[in-house]
């Protein structure tokens, strides 16, 4: 992409949600402006997880967030179940809001340190769920024994007598308490040791096979988001890389970026040649003046003219794999028809 | 510059730790943090040390260097820098091997720079304290490193403040404070664990090139045996504040024979395996330092820990390939271990089931 488009989506009829066009754009000094998400889209079945990857600053959790309307996006579109969240009422937002939760990256600080677990994990309930005190507790209990923790040791325990393993599962557990259909999950593992990340990854699955759970699962580590992801797409300075069936785009990246990309992850194999693999040199651009046309053309090994003057747009290069490329490592299929 | 400690260009090892102890003694019983750790590191070698977070890696290197210094703090054993002793030295005399001798390079970028403070300055104090420059030859130097570690437009970026660069900017700029009075040994802290792969990738690299064009020895500590994997010449596995496993790197990767060590590479997700790959989790977590378990520390969590494990804990072996040590009674590849594995699998022991991905993530008790 750095591009835009909408070659890659689906039939609505097909999808949970589909977010169309999404830009969210925030006030700086001076009146100019942090372009942080430029017209992305994406969208996502019933039961799939989608893994959203990219540096810091590509505009990855300003997407998950607006996906939950925080704060609601500059323009464009979030559907889910058929029903556009942006131009809904503002109750209307909040009730979806029991459809979509989120889980974050510090498990630690994203629990109140003051209160017990049994009372952080029941706060989504007291305003949507039950008000009897003891349902709301058998709820509770059930939703902590999903997570793998003991509910009645954990009641009455505050979040800095568990793990940081720990404290993810709780949080797990309140995004779950009232059965979301779609759960955003912003670095859930990164602030983890890889055991334990191992341990949280396997507990996502288990969750998601068992409650048809759809994902969007935002983290920078290439190899995590492979793992849970079914499809993966590739983000870069407030644009849509790349979109594809995970394996697919891992075996066969067509965006020099995200070829870029998966050199860089650190592989456990002491016969690779670190020296030898190609690095992505320079900085991240300025989102208050991100460059014209192609935005990655500034590092990008392939660039040509056209790549400053016109922006490309999602063009097909396999079965569930787009690209938003001049020139990508694929030849795309049916150049020019591949759009709906 | 300042006269140098053994300069005689010999095959004596850079630095030697011997029987390391470091104790924190708290209100409710004392941690013993780094608990009885040796190694060696050559010029010009890189060596890894890895583990999770507990496992005694960073006050391991604190230690070496000599940081540790609160009244609570009981170190004992030896550390032997270019054949001196440095425990027990005191602080002065540490301060001036800072910066000609060893260097460090902290985890977080953020905030290891002083915000209020411009980075030309901060770049030169050192410079100009140990190696007694001017102010203007001082920033010569200090452009000159900048320009090494690839930072565009040097002579502006001396006068920057710290919040005006991005965090590779900013590891970049602690690289070469790091660097700028040319040590011989540098100690790499999580250099990269606050950054982006892309980003890592270019510091591990640099870090790399300046060890190369300097000869200089590096401890590079890190939680992730990928950044290890290409990067080091031998590698140091801790558990609990104890080595658990130490060899050549290839030795390491080819012929590993601790189960802990198994266990974080088997837990990690890799680029090369199919999507929904379940992952071998390491059951548990790792051990509270205040009252850690009798035998193998690593028993609790151990896919292959008997009787013996819990109440005895092995020793660290002598090598039998070169170089090769590891600190285990039933070593992965035995036949002891497979029939270990196999008697736990039927007893149907948690984390043994974990290891064989059986058991439900529901189950880990973490």
């Amino acid at each position: 992409m750095a591009g835009s488009g909408t070659a890659h989506l689906r039939p609505l009829d097909e999808v949970l949600l589909r977010v169309e066009d999404l830009v969210v754009e925030f006030p700086a000094k001076g009146g100019r402006v942090v372009h942080a998400v430029s017209g992305i889209s994406f969208d996502i079945a019933k039961g799939e997880t989608l893994g959203l990857v990219g540096e810091s600053g590509c505009g990855k959790s300003t997407t998950g967030r607006a996906i939950l309307q925080l704060p609601p996006p500059t323009s464009g579109s979030v559907v889910l179940h058929g029903e556009d969240l942006t131009k809904a009422d503002a109750s209307v937002v909040r009730s979806r809001r029991t459809d979509m939760q989120m889980i974050f990256q510090d498990p630690i600080s994203s629990l109140n340190p003051r209160r017990y677990i049994g009372d952080v994990v029941a706060e989504p309930l007291g305003v949507w769920g039950p008000k009897d005190r003891d349902e709301q507790w058998r709820i509770v209990a059930q939703t902590l024994e999903r997570v793998g923790i003991d509910p009645d040791l954990a009641r009455f325990k505050r979040p800095h007598e568990f793990s940081g393993g720990q404290c993810q599962r709780i949080s797990i557990a309140r995004a779950l308490v009232l059965d979301p259909e779609l759960i955003i999950c912003d670095e859930p593992v990164s602030a983890l040791d890889v055991s334990i990340q191992a341990q949280i990854l396997n507990l996502l699955e288990d969750l998601k096979r068992d409650s048809q759970l759809t994902l969007v699962f935002i983290a920078h580590d290439l190899a995590v988001v492979k793992n849970i992801s079914d499809r993966v797409a590739v983000m870069y300075l407030g644009k849509m890389c790349e979109i594809s069936e995970s394996d697919e785009l891992y075996a066969r990246p067509a965006h020099p970026y995200t070829s870029l990309l998966l050199g860089s992850v650190p592989e456990p194999d002491p016969s690779i040649d670190v020296s030898s693999i190609e690095v992505v040199e320079g900085e991240l651009p300025s989102p208050l003046a991100p460059p014209s046309g192609c935005r990655f053309r500034t590092r990008c090994p392939r660039v040509t003219d056209v790549c400053a003057t016109d922006e490309p747009l999602m063009r097909r290069v396999g079965d569930d794999h787009f690209v938003a490329c001049h020139h990508p490592l694929i030849t795309p299929v049916e150049v020019g028809q591949a759009t709906r | 510059m300042n006269t140098r400690i053994g300069t005689r260009e010999t095959d004596d090892p850079l630095l030697e730790v011997e029987d390391l102890h470091t104790t924190f003694t708290l209100g409710h019983g004392s941690v013993r943090a780094v608990d009885g750790v040796s190694l060696t590191l050559h010029r010009g070698k890189t060596l890894g040390v890895v583990g999770e977070s507990g496992s005694g890696k960073t006050v391991l290197s604190r230690t070496i260097m000599g940081l540790n210094t609160a009244s609570n703090v009981t170190i004992s054993g030896s550390v032997r820098y270019a054949g001196e002793e440095l425990v027990g030295r005191p602080s002065k005399h540490l301060r001036s091997l800072f910066g000609p001798e060893m260097a460090m390079v902290f985890q977080d970028p953020m905030t290891s720079l002083n915000p209020v403070v411009k980075v030309g300055r901060q770049l030169t104090e050192h410079v100009r304290y140990h190696l007694g420059l001017g102010k203007s030859e001082a920033e010569k130097i200090a452009i000159a490193l900048l320009t090494s570690v690839r930072i565009p437009e040097p002579e502006a970026r001396l006068d920057a403040y710290p919040h005006q660069m991005s965090g590779g900017m900013r590891q970049r700029v602690c690289i070469a404070m790091a660097l700028a009075c040319g040590p011989r040994l540098l100690f790499a802290d999580e250099p990269t664990t606050a950054l982006d792969v892309t980003v890592q990738h270019q510091i591990l690299n640099l870090l790399a090139e300046q060890q190369r064009d300097r000869a200089m020895g590096m401890v590079l500590v890190t939680h992730d045996l990928g950044v290890v994997a290409g990067r080091t010449d031998e590698i140091v596995v801790m558990y609990a504040g104890r080595v658990v496993e130490r060899a050549p790197t290839t030795t390491l990767f080819a012929e590993m024979r601790h189960p802990y060590t198994e266990g974080l590479l088997r837990s990690i997700p890799k680029t090369s395996e199919a999507k929904h790959t379940r992952l071998n989790a390491i059951h548990g977590r790792p051990p509270d330092l205040l009252s850690p378990p009798p035998g193998c520390k690593f028993a609790p969590r151990c896919p292959y820990a008997q009787e013996r494990c819990r109440n005895e804990e092995p020793p660290l072996t002598d090598p039998e390939t070169p170089g090769h040590s590891f600190r285990c009674f039933y070593p992965i590849g035995t036949p002891e271990n497979r029939a270990a594995y196999e008697s736990n699998l039927a007893a149907g022991l948690p984390q043994t089931l974990a290891a064989a991905g059986q058991l439900l993530a529901t189950e880990e008790v973490a």
